[in-house]
C-alpha cells in the first residue's frame, strides 16, 4: 500500500526543534502520520508532548524545521485543523453558555466579522447531540462537571469538521462514562476517514485506544503501530529513571508478550 | 450635623438639572455618559481577561505621551492627543511583555514598574516646560467634567452641534460600540481560548495590541473629563458590575451601557447635591450601584447566597 502514490499526508514534520529560554524542549523531530488513523502520544511529564501539538499549530514558534499539514503551511489549511485545548487551560467562569462555546467551533469557517448562520447553529446542535450534551445548551459553563466540560470541547472540535485533530490530554480527569463516549467518538471520527492526534498520559489505556503510538521524550523514540511499539525496551527508553512507576506495566507487557 | 450634610432641596437636586439648568448640566450628564460608556466596554474585555490592571497602567502612562506630542506638535488638537496616546499605550505594552519575557520579573511587578516610572516622566515633563504645556496637574490627575458646558459648539454647516469634548467623545463612543460589535466574535474566543483563536487563524498578539491601542485612545479622550485615576473606576465598574447580574457575555455589554448611564445621571445629581466634583461623584455612584449589585444578584449575590438552594445534580458534581 505504501508503493502507490500518495496524497500529501495529514502531517509531515521535518527536523522540528522547539526551545524555551534556550532549553530544547523539542529535538529533530521527524514525522510523517498516515491518514485515517488514531495516534496516540506518549511520554514522561515535560517530554514536550503539548508543546508539540502547540507547535504544529504555530502558537509556539519553531526554533528550526517545517512542519506540513496535508502538504502546506499551517496558516493555509487553518479549516483542516480541529483542536481539542487542556481544559484547565481556559476559564470556565467566562460568561458564555454551552451553546456558545461549541459555536467557536463554527468561527474558523465563519471568517472575520460574520456572524453563525442558522446552519452554523444546526451543525453545533448536531455535535452536542453526539457528546449527549444538546439538553445543556443553554447551561452557563461553570455549572458542568469536568467530564461534561472536556465533552464541549470535543463538540466544539467536531463543529470544526477538520480532517486532522489534535487533542490535548481529553481523558485528563474525566469520569468513566465520559472515558468511554470520548473513545467511542474518537473511533467514530477515524471511521469516517478523519486522522487524530491524541496526548495521552495513562498507559495501560493507550495500549487499547490507539492504533499507532508516539513515543517522544524530547525526540522521538519511537513511532509506529501499537503492537510494535509497545514493547518493555521503548517504554524503557522513552520513561528513562522513572521506571519505577512503570514497571507493573512493563511486566504486564512483557508477560503478554511472551 | 446640618454643617456636615449639605441641606437637601429635592428642587434643586431632581427639578433643576432637567429644566433651567438643563443647558448645562444636559451636557455633563451626556458627557459623563459618553465617558463611562466607552471606557466601559473595553473594560469588559480588560476584566475577562483578568487585565485590569493593565488598564491602570495605560491610564498613566499616556501622560507622557500627551505632553510630548503637544511639546513636538505644539498643538492640543484631539489628533495630536490621540497620537501621543496611541504611542504611548504601545510602549506601555511592549515595555511591560518585554521586562516580563527577558527577566524574571513576574508580569505583576512589571506593570507596576512601568506605567509609575512613565507617569513620573510625565509629571517632570508636565512641570519643566509647564508655560508651554496647556495642562495642570490637578486637571491630569481628576479632570473636570464640568467644563464641557462652557466650551464653544462645534458647528456643522452652521449649526451648533455640542462643545468639542463631548462631540470628540461621542465619535471616540460610537467608534469603539462598532468595533466591539463587529469583532464580537474574534474578542469572545481570543479572550476565552487563546490556543484555539490561534489555530483559527486569529493572532492573539494582534487581538491584544489592538485592544490596547483601543484602550489608549479612550483613556486619552476620557482624560481631560474624568483624569487619570478616575478613569480607571470607569473601565472596571460597569464591567465587573453587569459580570455579577449576567452569565452572558452580550447581556454583560448591554448591562455595562445601562450602568454607565445610571451612574452618570445619578451621579451629577449626586454633585449638585453635595456640590461636589462631578466625575468624583459619578464613580462614587457607579461603586454604589456595584454594591447593590453584589448583593441583591438574583443569581449571584450575598443575599441569593445565603438562601438555601438546591442546585441541579450535575452542576453540583463539579
Amino acid at each position: 500500500m505504501h508503493d502507490t502514490p500518495r496524497p500529501a499526508p495529514p502531517l509531515e514534520i521535518h527536523d522540528l526543534t522547539v526551545a524555551y529560554h534556550r532549553k530544547p524542549v523539542l529535538y529533530g523531530i521527524d514525522l510523517e502520520i498516515p491518514p485515517g488513523q488514531l495516534v496516540g502520544i506518549v511520554g514522561p511529564n515535560g517530554a514536550g508532548k503539548s508543546t508539540l501539538i502547540k507547535a504544529i499549530m504555530g502558537v509556539v514558534p519553531a526554533a528550526s524545521g517545517w512542519i506540513k499539514i496535508f502538504g502546506e503551511p499551517f496558516k493555509k489549511n487553518l479549516t483542516r485543523v480541529g483542536y481539542v485545548p487542556q481544559r484547565e487551560s481556559v476559564d470556565w467562569d467566562f460568561p458564555v453558555n454551552v451553546m456558545d462555546v461549541v459555536l467557536m467551533g463554527r468561527y474558523g469557517q465563519l471568517g472575520l466579522i460574520k456572524r453563525p448562520s442558522r446552519r452554523d447553529y444546526e451543525i453545533a446542535r448536531e455535535c452536542l447531540e453526539k457528546v449527549q450534551l444538546l439538553a445543556y445548551a443553554d447551561r452557563q459553563i461553570a455549572n458542568l462537571s469536568g467530564g461534561q466540560q472536556q465533552r464541549v470541547f470535543l463538540a466544539r472540535a467536531l463543529a470544526q469538521e477538520s480532517d486532522l485533530y489534535l487533542m490535548d490530554e481529553p481523558f485528563a480527569g474525566v469520569d468513566a462514562a465520559t472515558e468511554s463516549a470520548i473513545v467511542t467518538l474518537l473511533q467514530e471520527l477515524k471511521n469516517r476517514g478523519k486522522t487524530i492526534l491524541v496526548v495521552h498520559h495513562d498507559l495501560p489505556t493507550a495500549r487499547s485506544y490507539f492504533d499507532m503510538l508516539l513515543l517522544i521524550n524530547t525526540r522521538v523514540v519511537a513511532f509506529g503501530p501499537t503492537d510494535e511499539v509497545f514493547t518493555p525496551e521503548l517504554l524503557q527508553t522513552t520513561y528513562g529513571g522513572r521506571l519505577t512507576i512503570l514497571s507493573e506495566v512493563i511486566q504486564q507487557v512483557g508477560s503478554s508478550a511472551r | 450635623m446640618n454643617d456636615f450634610i449639605p441641606n437637601f432641596d429635592a428642587r434643586a437636586v431632581f427639578v433643576s438639572p432637567w429644566t433651567d439648568t438643563f443647558a448645562t448640566y444636559g451636557w455633563i450628564m451626556l458627557m459623563g455618559f459618553l465617558v463611562t460608556v466607552a471606557c466601559g466596554l473595553i473594560g469588559n474585555y480588560l476584566i475577562l481577561r483578568r487585565m485590569a490592571l493593565v488598564g491602570d497602567a495605560i491610564s498613566h502612562s499616556v501622560l507622557p505621551g500627551i505632553a510630548i506630542a503637544f511639546l513636538v506638535a505644539q498643538s492640543r488638537h484631539s489628533l495630536v492627543m490621540f497620537g501621543g496616546a496611541l504611542a504611548a499605550g504601545i510602549v506601555t505594552t511592549l515595555l511591560i511583555e518585554t521586562i516580563h519575557r527577558r527577566s524574571r520579573v513576574k508580569q505583576d511587578a512589571a506593570i507596576g514598574i512601568v506605567f509609575s516610572s512613565l507617569f513620573a516622566v510625565g509629571v517632570i515633563l508636565i512641570s519643566l516646560f509647564a508655560s508651554q504645556i496647556d495642562l495642570d496637574a490637578d486637571c491630569v490627575l481628576y479632570g473636570e467634567i464640568s467644563f464641557v458646558a462652557l466650551e464653544p459648539l462645534v458647528t456643522i454647516g452652521g449649526i451648533g452641534i455640542a462643545p468639542e469634548s463631548v462631540f470628540v467623545m461621542f465619535l471616540v463612543a460610537a467608534v469603539v460600540a462598532t468595533l466591539v460589535i463587529l469583532f464580537y466574535k474574534e474578542l469572545l474566543v481570543s479572550s476565552f481560548d487563546s490556543g484555539l483563536a490561534a489555530s483559527l487563524g486569529i493572532n492573539p498578539t494582534i487581538m491584544h495590541y489592538s485592544l490596547m491601542c483601543a484602550l489608549s485612545v479612550v483613556v486619552v479622550s476620557a482624560f481631560r473629563s474624568v483624569g487619570a485615576i478616575l478613569v480607571i473606576a470607569m473601565l472596571i465598574l460597569p464591567g465587573a458590575t453587569a459580570f455579577l447580574i449576567t452569565y452572558r457575555l452580550p447581556k454583560m455589554m448591554v448591562l455595562s451601557v445601562v450602568h454607565s448611564a445610571l451612574s452618570s445621571v445619578l451621579g451629577v445629581h449626586l454633585a449638585i447635591w453635595l456640590d461636589c466634583a462631578v466625575a468624583s461623584a459619578i464613580v462614587v455612584a457607579g461603586a454604589g450601584l456595584f454594591l447593590l449589585a453584589w448583593i441583591f444578584s438574583p443569581t449571584q449575590g450575598l443575599i441569593a447566597r445565603f438562601r438555601p438552594q438546591l442546585l441541579p445534580i450535575e452542576a453540583a458534581r463539579t
